[in-house]
């Protein structure tokens, strides 16, 4: 699948492209097909988006996969610091990063 | 240390004032990213993997305990509770909300600090000896030359958009202690036959893709001709600098394109030609800085003896402190490298402890060095154990100064959106490996340095022992390298073959240690037995 992702202009936090909105949980993205260019388009000039883009992912049992390690690591947060990941009460979360 | 005068001080404030309505515009959609983008990083602002990123520029590494202080409040205040101090004596903060970046600088600008120039193509933060104005071998304070320096450089018109980003290192003494010949100009501060002092420059260094050792181009300009020999040195670069290819944009491109010589004749003829319009700096003007940098009012007749019965006490002295110029004072070093830590990463409370501890002992000074530790420059012998105990109660008394597990990690793949691996997990798995004391210590001086993408932020082609992480069909791969050095016998690592995963990358380095720990004469350096015996041994136990 084709998810967006791209920072919240404000705060700079990382988001994710629901089909209405933007999540702060990877989870909550959405395929958005061949509709990449226009939505990103329309959100970055309502301010609702910066510097937005596209990635591939994968919906498994355990939610969207990003399919490159560095967007799973950005979905996460620093692996180095899980107590702000998206996953604070995981220890073994390396799995899915890796 | 330097204190602003009303220049300084309004620059900086119209600076701040200045961001602020771009950030309003950016805000309101007047701007758009592409157009606010290179406004945000003349301020220091990126956007990173996961947030915006505030780069606080440091001058030399010099900090007082009041602009220590702020720097953990504004960790509290604006971000999440800590900030990383970087390799070029900087400090990032990682969480930065973009509605609030003005209300930082402002906050920053109390304490005569800014993020102006730390990033962008431009002439970059100065650094420095983390030991300036206390090292009992240096000429003199390096600092004051290095001040001078930026205040040439600060919105210099001329390069404000040169072809890349431009780094100096200013230091005075035999032992390079910032990996001077590494940056694009490295200046010793020497004395001529005549005893006077002036500059040796270095031309050309950097790490980076290509990483090269900075060739002299001048053996001695005399001080006060420095800045106009740096401005002739940038002159031919802003001018031949190849400004379409990104990848050869550097100097030191440019000079291993032409070759040192021509490139020195240029230099020369701009030089001699700066000379004829007198734009040097008055005399008045380098003693005025000077002022700002005297010694403190060192005590005198102290004592020398050191109660050295705690046994920890005893390791963290002999590992952590060296001599300084006056009787009865050291420098030490305190290490933000705990065993299975986060290198450079400090909490706000740490650096408001840090900030106290420099009041109360080390004359109200702290520095920040290229290898991601904090300094207090000038503490009594007598005091040292008061210090220590109080170090030790906040995770910061690990006594590891530049052993195995005092590695130097960049950010990488946890939080820059340019790495390909990460470097901080290995930096703890390498350190956790090593934890035991006695083994480091018998390893020795051994500098590790792990750097997650070719940009070697983490110096990794100066490492006795380096680390690149690479990207290996989506997966993190790591490539060793061994034999580099940042000090006066700067050398460039060796690739030591194949990469390896973050698991193997650390049984390879520990191999290498047996091979060391086999084969090194007496007194030998993990460094030197490595130049002695050559890669092929290592090589046999890490791949055999
Ligand atoms: S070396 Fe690469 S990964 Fe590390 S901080 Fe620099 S740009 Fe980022």
């Amino acid at each position: 699948m084709k998810i967006l992702t791209g920072n919240d202009l404000k705060t700079g936090d990382v988001v994710w492209w629901d089909g209405q909105d933007w999540s702060r949980d990877v989870n909550d993205a959405v395929d958005v097909g061949a509709e990449a260019d226009a939505i990103l388009a329309r959100e970055d000039a309502a301010l609702r988006v910066n510097a937005g883009y596209a990635i591939d992912a994968q919906r498994t049992a355990d939610g969207v996969r990003p399919a490159h390690i560095k967007d799973r690591i950005r979905a996460l947060g620093p692996t180095v610091r899980l107590d702000f990941s998206l996953k604070p009460a995981d220890t073994d979360i390396s799995g899915w990063v890796l | 240390m330097y204190q602003y005068d009303h220049y300084d001080q309004a620059m900086v404030d119209a600076r701040v004032a200045e961001f602020r309505g771009q950030v309003e515009r950016r805000l309101s959609g007047e701007l758009t990213e592409d157009q606010f983008k290179p406004l945000r990083l003349k301020n220091g602002l990126y956007l990173q993997l996961h947030a915006y990123m505030l780069r606080v520029a440091i001058p030399y590494g010099t900090l007082s305990s009041r602009q220590m202080r702020l720097l953990g409040d504004i960790a509290d205040k604006y971000d999440r509770g800590y900030g990383h101090f970087t390799t070029r004596q900087n400090l990032q903060y990682n969480w930065i909300k973009l509605e609030q970046t003005p209300d930082i600088l402002a906050d920053l600008a109390t304490v005569e600090m800014h993020a102006i120039q730390t990033s962008g193509n431009c002439i970059r933060n100065i650094s420095s000896d983390q030991y300036a104005g206390a090292a009992a071998d240096e000429l003199v304070d390096p600092r004051p030359y290095a001040e001078l320096l930026r205040q040439w450089s600060s919105f210099h018109p001329e390069f404000d958009y040169l072809p890349r980003k431009f780094k100096f290192a200013v230091i005075a003494s035999e032992t390079d202690r910032a990996a001077m010949r590494l940056h694009d100009i490295g200046i010793q501060i020497v004395a001529n036959a005549a005893g006077e002092i002036g500059a040796k420059f270095h031309v050309g260094g950097g790490m980076g893709r290509t990483p090269m050792i900075a060739p002299v181009i001048r053996e001695f300009v005399p001080a006060l001709q420095m800045i106009s020999y740096a401005e002739a040195c940038l002159r031919v670069y802003n001018r031949y600098g190849r400004r379409d290819n990104k990848y050869k944009a550097r100097i030191k491109i440019l000079i291993h394109e032409i070759g040192a010589d021509e490139y020195r004749r240029q230099v020369e003829e701009e030089f001699a030609h700066i000379l004829t319009l007198g734009l040097e700096p008055p005399a008045a003007e380098l003693a005025r800085i000077q002022s700002f940098f005297a010694d403190p009012s060192f005590e005198a007749e102290l004592p020398e003896a050191i109660d050295r019965s705690d046994p920890d006490f005893a390791v963290w002295l002999d590992q952590n402190t060296v001599a300084h110029k006056h009787p009865g004072y050291t420098v030490v070093t305190i290490s933000l490298k705990p065993i299975g830590g986060i290198p450079g990463d400090a909490s706000a409370d740490q650096m408001r402890l840090m900030a106290d501890l420099a009041r109360d002992y080390s004359f109200d000074e702290l520095r920040v060095t290229h290898t991601q530790n904090i300094v207090l420059p000038h503490v009594k012998k007598a005091d040292l154990y008061a210090l220590w105990q109080m170090l030790e109660g906040a995770g910061l008394g690990s006594a590891n100064l530049d052993l195995i597990s005092d590695i130097i990690a960049c950010p990488g793949l946890d939080y820059c959106s340019l790495a390909n691996a990460r470097s901080i997990p290995l930096a703890q798995k390498i350190s956790a490996r090593f934890a035991d004391m006695d083994r480091q210590r018998d390893l020795g001086e051994l500098k590790v340095k792990i750097s997650g993408c070719i940009n070697a932020c983490g110096h990794h082609h100066a490492g006795h022992i380096g680390i690149l992480g690479v990207d290996r069909k989506g997966t993190e791969n790591y490539q060793l390298s061994f034999g580099g050095s940042e000090a006066a016998d700067t050398s460039l690592a060796q690739i030591t073959g194949p990469g390896f995963s973050e698991d193997g990358v650390v049984d390879a380095l520990e191999k290498a240690t047996e091979v060391y720990l086999a084969q090194r004469s007496d007194g030998e350096r993990f460094l030197d037995t490595y130049r002695r015996i050559g890669m092929a041994p290592f090589k046999e136990a890490i791949y055999g």
